[in-house]
């Protein structure tokens, strides 16, 4: 079958690839775009270390036809990667020692930001649901839960300074 | 904390977390090279075969096909991993020669232009196999007539001329024979997979000048050179291994199977070589923690003392050595428990059968006997009627007690260590437990116990 | 059908290094000109944190920020010889090796302040702060970074050291097996809580408590984080996984996540433990190797706190369900 090319939007930038049918998103990402953050535990979907959004909503990219996110948001972990300092979700699991080899964790912060994306205060039986398709083999789990608590307080947080920072430039 | 350290027990942050949280932590499986190929495996679909013929004629015209590796491509193809530190006999193909031992073992090495490709060539080899009996079970493969599983005729490892590992402290035997019960129990464990996150992987380049630089996710970085030297027959100077970066071990990258085939494709081809293990790999073919089977028989007096321990202990190798034989050694030092037992007899056997290869996983050796012997003290206690915790400080070790293995113990804590957790669950100990100490016998306040 | 809650303990020791020895590390380390120090080494860090805290290892020993030390690791052309990183060893060999190295590149360093501060080497002191000075003369105080330039660029020299450390190796008596077999032993004490549904044979850790003794922690906060990990690892190999369920039989082996099963997020107890630190005799700062055994006394506690709860003894691993319903089955049958 003829190679095919595919448009997509990867943070912020419009990118093209071509590609053979059936080829997936992480292998785009590693293979031909260098964005090698996003891992590769199983490609089988059972580990969770090649999440990323697309749309901001979590998928694994290792299942995912680069096809099926022509005209697509993709965004990885490299994207939220700030120009200076850390992401509030990057700080907090580094303040929580919520890596240990590090494998897991891109996909545990793509899944940690979706949730918080679209709940921004859960609730720790919410935490845990979001996290059950991402294998952690070294941390026992716990630090990267209590990460995601401290995540949540810290975007609550600088949102908060920043209504009323934007509060006191209207006034 | 002792107040003249600066920064020995601070917990200063992670020196990697900055690279782990963002996903700059390099890891092996991240570098490309212009022109890699891929290596994949062709292996055997049965337990125990004869190996009549391969043929690659379906394979070698799969587009994308670079070369096909067998035995006779590697120069030293009978090995074994603890070589380097004396473990003989050689025994482990690097790719098999005219017989398969268990379901996966290696065959052919296909290296091609993509992993596809790889793959699709791997399912065109035709192998012709001539399917021989095959044993699963360690004592099974004990009993006479039990199918063969080594070259040296029996199987287990050997052990200076002993079918086992042996420990033997006093006379187990008498002090049964004077024992008021007598407590014994069986102990089975299942198989486990190491699952690290990363699986277990290397890129082989070609230098300019010469060499050949392995980058690999390997816990031992010189092992897995010094062993890629010997089976590829080169000097050690013309490797150069890189590492130190590994998305997970606890064992499973301690074996040497992926650099030394990948070192020697990208010798073949002069092209850069990527060999990784995918997931089912991991589990199906990598080597696993070793299944056990513990028989454990224990005299106690009527005050609660171990007065004798005789443990049996048979280790599921599988059906190749790789880490385990040391691991029975380990496992016989330490198969009396952190405990003072006068009389101890120990035969701990590494056992071949046509399993999937066992080696090294975390708590090596002693994680299954601590499992069987510490549900064999529960069940000490119910006999001798006292509490579990009471039968534990009892018996507890202490500083100058000679161990099974006749080295007389230092830096014993267990007593400390069992008062400790006492406190943290409200557990109250009778005065008695908690006066007690670690210290040697003829030092401390309740002088020899018998 | 109940949910029946039970409490279990168990108690082991856990030997540190190879366990018949013979197993080196070695470690270089040299001054860059701005006071840096560079420690190579071929040791790998798989997780566990040995990069940070043989970098906590050497700053304690040279005197300096622990910022101001690079760990280089792993590379075989720059890095000296190393045995691995498994056996509990990492931290006890590697540590050991880097101090012996740290302890020449000081050496090295007080031999070119003695010159420049016209002072003898006995006479002066590093602060931990990378501050070099006089005795009780706080005036007379150098950084040490000015001093690893001086060395340089003044007096030609080199500011580095070499370290090993090796246990020689033990041969065994094959007889008796009389054999040295750990350099120091860590400890623990587990009391594990679970509750096991009789309907369905579930098994669910409500908490795993544990005192640990582990001679001394360079790094309290990577400890915590081997301990709570082991303690999930051994509620796994407890109660969950396994590559032959019907060992010796050989089918129903698993090929993905979703076959070969581990607890998650859902499943996770209370992890609580406390820390006694008894120096061993021959650990960096005597440490004593922990990595390893975190996951041993979870599983027998575990074990045993299910056999509390339902009278059920079962000796083969994993525990799971269809074992716990047999088990109540047969002795529903014998006391029938």
């Amino acid at each position: 079958m003829a190679s095919r090319i595919v448009t997509f939007d990867l943070g912020g930038r419009e990118v093209e690839v071509m590609v053979r049918p059936m080829t997936t998103l992480q292998s785009v990402l590693r293979n031909q775009l260098g964005f090698t953050a996003t891992k590769d535990g199983c490609r089988q979907g059972g580990c969770g270390s090649c999440t990323v959004l697309v749309n901001g909503q979590p998928m694994l990219s290792c299942l995912l036809p680069v096809e099926d996110v022509a005209g697509q948001r993709v965004t990885t972990l490299e994207s939220i990667t700030p120009a200076e300092g850390l992401h509030p979700i990057q700080q907090a699991f580094l303040d929580a020692h919520a890596s240990q080899c590090g494998y897991c964790t891109p996909g545990m912060v793509m899944v940690s930001k979706a949730l918080l994306d679209h709940d921004p205060a859960p609730t720790d039986d919410a935490i845990r649901h979001a996290l059950t398709g991402n294998i952690c083999r070294c941390t026992g789990y716990r630090p990267i839960v209590t990460a995601v608590h401290s995540a949540a307080e810290a975007v609550h947080d600088a949102a908060d300074a920043m209504r009323g920072s934007a509060g006191e430039r209207a006034r | 904390m002792s107040a003249d350290l600066n920064v020995v027990g601070q917990s200063v942050e992670r020196s990697d977390g900055i690279g782990h949280v963002t996903g700059r932590t390099r890891f092996f499986g991240d570098r490309s090279f212009p022109g890699m190929l891929h290596l994949k495996m062709v292996r055997s679909p049965l337990d125990h075969a004869r190996i009549i013929g391969i043929d690659l004629t379906d394979a070698e015209r799969v587009s994308g096909f670079v070369r096909a590796l067998t035995a006779s491509d590697v120069p030293h193809n009978l090995y074994t991993i603890l070589g380097l530190i004396g473990v003989e006999p050689e025994e482990e193909f690097v790719l098999a020669e005219d017989r398969v031992r268990f379901k996966g073992e290696a065959i052919v090495a296909i290296i091609a232009e993509s992993e596809a490709a790889a793959l699709e060539a791997v399912s065109k080899v035709h192998l012709d196999l001539e399917e021989l009996p095959a044993v699963f079970d360690v004592e099974e493969a004990l009993r006479p007539g039990a199918p063969i599983v080594t070259s040296w005729g029996n199987n287990t490892f050997m052990y200076e001329g002993h079918p086992c590992r042996r420990v033997r402290l006093g006379d187990v035997e008498a002090a049964f024979e004077r024992a008021d019960h007598i407590v014994e129990g069986v102990y089975n464990t299942s198989p486990i997979e190491q699952a690290p996150v990363e699986t277990t992987g290397c890129i082989a380049v070609p230098e300019a000048n010469g060499r050949y630089t392995v980058y690999t996710n390997t816990q031992a970085l010189y092992f897995s050179l010094d062993n890629t030297a010997i089976i590829l027959q080169v000097p050690g100077n013309r490797l150069h291994f890189v590492g130190g970066t590994v998305g997970g071990g606890f064992g499973g990258k301690v074996d040497v199977i992926v650099e030394p085939i990948a070192t020697l494709a990208a010798m073949k081809t002069n092209r850069p070589v990527r060999f990784a293990y995918s997931r089912s790999e991991e589990m199906q073919v990598s080597s696993t923690r070793s299944a056990w089977r513990i028989y454990i028989k224990d005299g106690i007096s009527r005050d609660g003392h171990i007065i004798a321990r005789k443990v049996t202990s048979y280790a599921d190798s599988g059906a190749y050595s790789r880490q385990t034989p040391y691991a029975l050694t380990k496992h016989a030092a330490n198969a009396a428990g952190p405990y003072a037992i006068p009389n101890v007899s120990i035969d701990a056997y590494c056992v071949y059968t046509n399993r999937q290869p066992t080696s090294a996983m975390r708590g090596f050796g002693v994680t299954m006997a601590s499992f069987a012997l510490e549900v064999q003290m529960d069940k000490i206690a119910e006999r001798v009627g006292v509490d579990p915790w009471t039968i534990r400080f009892i018996n507890a070790y202490r500083n100058g007690d000679m161990k099974p293995h006749r080295k007389l113990a230092e830096d014993a804590t267990l007593i400390e260590t069992m008062q400790a957790a006492a406190a943290l669950v409200g557990h109250v100990l009778p005065d008695d437990l908690r006066a007690m100490t670690s210290a040697p016998r003829d030092a401390g306040p309740d002088g020899g116990r018998d | 059908m109940a949910r029946l809650r039970g409490t279990g303990m168990a108690a082991v020791n856990y030997p540190t290094g190879m366990n018949l020895g013979g197993d080196p590390s070695q470690a270089l380390i040299h001054a860059t000109t701005s006071g840096s120090f560079v420690v190579s080494l071929s040791a790998t860090d798989l997780g566990q944190g040995l990069k940070t805290v043989i970098g906590q290892i050497a700053a304690e020993t040279l005197g300096v920020e622990f910022g101001e030390i690079v760990v280089d690791t792993a590379d075989t052309d720059t890095g000296p010889h190393d045995m691995g990183t498994f056996a509990s060893r990492a931290t006890h060999r590697v540590g050991n090796a880097v101090i012996a190295a740290a302890t020449e590149a000081r050496q090295a360093l007080l031999d070119v302040a003695s010159e420049e501060l016209e002072a003898a080497v006995e006479d002066l002191e590093i602060d931990g702060h990378g501050n070099l000075m006089v005795k009780g003369v706080p005036s007379r105080s150098v950084r040490v970074a000015d001093i690893a330039a001086l060395a340089q660029f003044k007096y030609g020299r080199t500011i580095a050291g070499r370290g090993s450390y090796m246990k020689p190796k033990s041969i065994v008596d094959p007889e008796t097996g009389a054999m040295d077999p750990d350099s120091t032993e860590a400890h623990a004490c587990t009391v594990a809580e679970v509750e096991v549904d009789t309907e369905t044979g579930e098994v669910t850790v409500l908490s795993i408590r544990s005192a640990y003794e582990v001679g001394r922690q360079v790094n309290p906060a990577l400890v915590a984080g081997q301990i709570e990990g082991g303690a999930w690892m051994g509620m796994s190999h407890a109660l969950y996984e396994t590559t032959a369920p019907y060992y010796p039989a050989v089918d129903h082996s698993p090929r993905d996540f979703s076959e070969y099963l581990m607890p998650g997020t859902l499943e996770m107890p209370i992890v609580e433990s406390v820390i006694l630190e008894m120096p061993s005799s021959n650990g960096p700062y005597g440490v004593k190797g922990l990595g390893e055994m975190t996951a041993n006394s979870p599983i027998p506690a575990i074990v045993n706190a299910i056999y509390h709860a339902t009278g059920v003894r079962i000796d083969e691993l994993p525990v799971t369900p269809e074992k716990i319903l047999r088990g109540l089955d047969a002795m529903a049958h014998a006391s029938s």
